[in-house]
């Protein structure tokens, strides 16, 4: 089987300062992989030269296509670039805010990829974006409300309808769950998990929420300094913490 | 006047003319394109047309005629001191008759008279950038004009039908030239659209504080954007003009009196008073007045 994304050798550095460094897995599709550690480990840095925000100093990052196969997404032209990442690539921000154009409705927002990618008929347009909404659980009557009305964990929905309305194959998501009170966390993640499982979804979460990749991921990577200090499957890397970073990680959580 | 005392002819230095020139050259290779150009100080305020100013003065010989419109009309400020302007600067010719008219400079308006070959028309351009509203950063926006990124263009109609059922747009309606840039006309009203394309004269497009000139060459294919099911309709106030009866131009709503008077009349004067000359008479037109 052909891994969907591949990622070798990646290493960004900021000057002498590392952001990440020599990391290197292979994402089989409809699988999930979760990439742990503290501020500063380099976890939003691999995640932004993966998803072609950022160029890294080496490494590549090759994704399989559907029409060429394996590419190397890191030197393939910038016109592919962008168009893999409006349509088998999908980027969930941290904050709703980044990923949403504050100023246009709903549907808009949810409208814009496809007409990004050459859907002219706005009949179907806006079936297609009543229909995410209520997959995200929101109500279609708010279909041209702008989000500057929605609450934080409404935005954070409607961020995950406008990225996945073009049937994306992968996901970036870049702690998908901050800035949200639990119980809203507790139902996007379900809600994330469900869309996952439906659509056969291959994921990459950076979180440093251990709750949410318990959740939601196959496999875990532990960053720290920019390097992968663990990885292994998600129940394994967390059940049984063989670093000695893991273990602090997984001990700090707090038990309610 | 001694030498010294004098302009150049037409304003603008020989340097500055050909600079001018070669981004008006420019455009008109690549239609649609957004050339960047420098722009020069005009003695006239920013969103008086001094991008148009620039570009006239560029292309005028000094065996043109000049014609200046301002919403169409002839007779508004903005058109008669522009006129003056190139009276004084070029000592060329100037008339009010489309017909007659090398070049002409317009604000806001094509003439209803269909232009011809050899003919020159310099539109005053506010805003160059159809995506700037929807997408604030120059150097994205110039991306995605690179990599003909033109989705987000429909984002805007998409939302003008959400919120009125109709797409609201009524001017400055985005365009795609050659099937290629995605181009602001100006603030034309959408009326105006269909005489863009396959037109026979040279259109020329400057905006003067954004430093910006793209072009028409003749005979460009130009389409409106729109949706399937929303098909582009130009538009115009469902009246016919009451001073010479015309029903294919574009109106405009006058106030006459404080009691809820109002009259529609052509906004192109020179079409009118051409109408009216020919013996044709709206149902406003008054009686005895002779017509001039």
């Amino acid at each position: 089987m052909t891994p969907l994304l591949s990622v070798n050798g990646i290493t960004k550095t900021y000057g002498t300062h590392i952001g990440c460094a020599d990391v290197s897995f292979d994402l089989y599709p409809g699988e999930v992989m979760g990439i742990v550690g503290e501020s500063g480990s380099g976890k939003s840095t691999l995640l932004n030269c993966m998803a072609g925000h950022l160029v890294p100093d080496a490494g590549e990052v090759v994704f399989d296509t559907r029409a060429d196969g394996p590419k190397d997404t890191v030197t393939m032209s910038e016109p592919e670039r962008r168009m893999l990442s409006r349509t088998d690539w999908a980027f969930v921000h941290q904050h709703a805010r980044d990923g949403l154009r504050m100023g246009v409705s709903a549907g808009g927002n949810v409208g814009e990829r496809l007409m990004a990618v050459g859907e002219r008929n706005y009949g179907d347009i806006r079936d297609k974006a009543t229909d995410w909404l209520e997959r995200v659980e929101i109500s279609s009557d708010r279909v041209d409300d702008r989000p500057t009305t929605f609450s934080g964990g409404m935005q954070q929905r409607l961020q995950i309808a406008r990225n996945l309305v073009t049937g994306p194959r992968l996901v970036f998501m870049d702690e998908p769950t901050g800035g949200l009170d639990v119980s809203v966390q507790a139902r996007l993640l379900d809600l994330l998990r469900g869309l996952v499982r439906d659509m056969g979804l291959s994921a990459i979460i950076v979180t440093h929420d251990l709750a949410v990749v318990r959740l939601l991921a196959d496999r875990l990577m532990v960053m720290k300094s920019g390097r992968v200090v663990e990885a292994g499957l998600t129940d394994q890397v967390l059940d049984d913490p063989q670093h000695v970073y893991s273990q602090l990680l997984v001990s700090s959580v707090l038990q309610v | 006047m001694t030498h010294q005392d004098e302009y150049n002819f037409a304003y603008l230095d020989e340097q500055t003319k050909r600079m001018i020139r070669r981004a008006i050259l420019k455009g008109l290779a690549i239609p649609g394109y957004q050339v960047p150009f420098a722009s020069r100080e005009m003695p006239m305020p920013y969103g008086w047309g001094t991008g148009g100013v620039q570009v006239s003065a560029a292309v005028l010989t000094p065996d043109d005629t000049l014609k200046v419109i301002d919403q169409g009309a002839d007779d508004t400020t903005n058109a008669v001191s522009i006129r003056t302007f190139f009276e004084r600067t070029a000592g060329v010719e100037t008339t009010t008759a489309t017909t007659d008219a090398s070049v002409i400079q317009t604000r806001h308006r094509i003439p209803e008279e269909p232009l011809t070959e050899g003919q020159i028309l310099v539109y005053q351009v506010p805003i160059p950038e159809p995506l700037r509203f929807l997408e604030p950063r120059e150097s994205e926006t110039r991306k995605m004009h690179a990599l003909e990124e033109y989705g987000l263009m429909h984002v805007k109609l998409y939302e003008d039908i959400s919120r009125h059922g109709h797409i609201a747009t009524s001017y400055a309606y985005p365009v795609k030239v050659e099937g290629r840039y995605v181009m602001d006309p100006s603030p034309i009203p959408k009326f105006d659209n269909p005489k863009l394309g396959d037109m026979a004269a040279v259109q020329l497009f400057g905006a003067g504080r954004e430093q910006r000139i793209y072009a028409l060459p003749p005979y460009t294919d130009v389409v409106s954007l729109d949706f399937e099911d929303h098909p582009f309709e130009a538009s115009k106030a469902d009246q016919i003009c009451g001073l010479c009866g015309a029903e294919d131009s574009y109106l405009d709503e006058v106030i006459t009196d404080d009691r809820g008077g109002r009259l529609f009349c052509c906004s192109d004067t020179d079409y009118c008073l051409s109408r009216r000359n020919a013996g044709f008479q709206g149902p406003a037109f008054p009686e005895n007045e002779v017509t001039k």
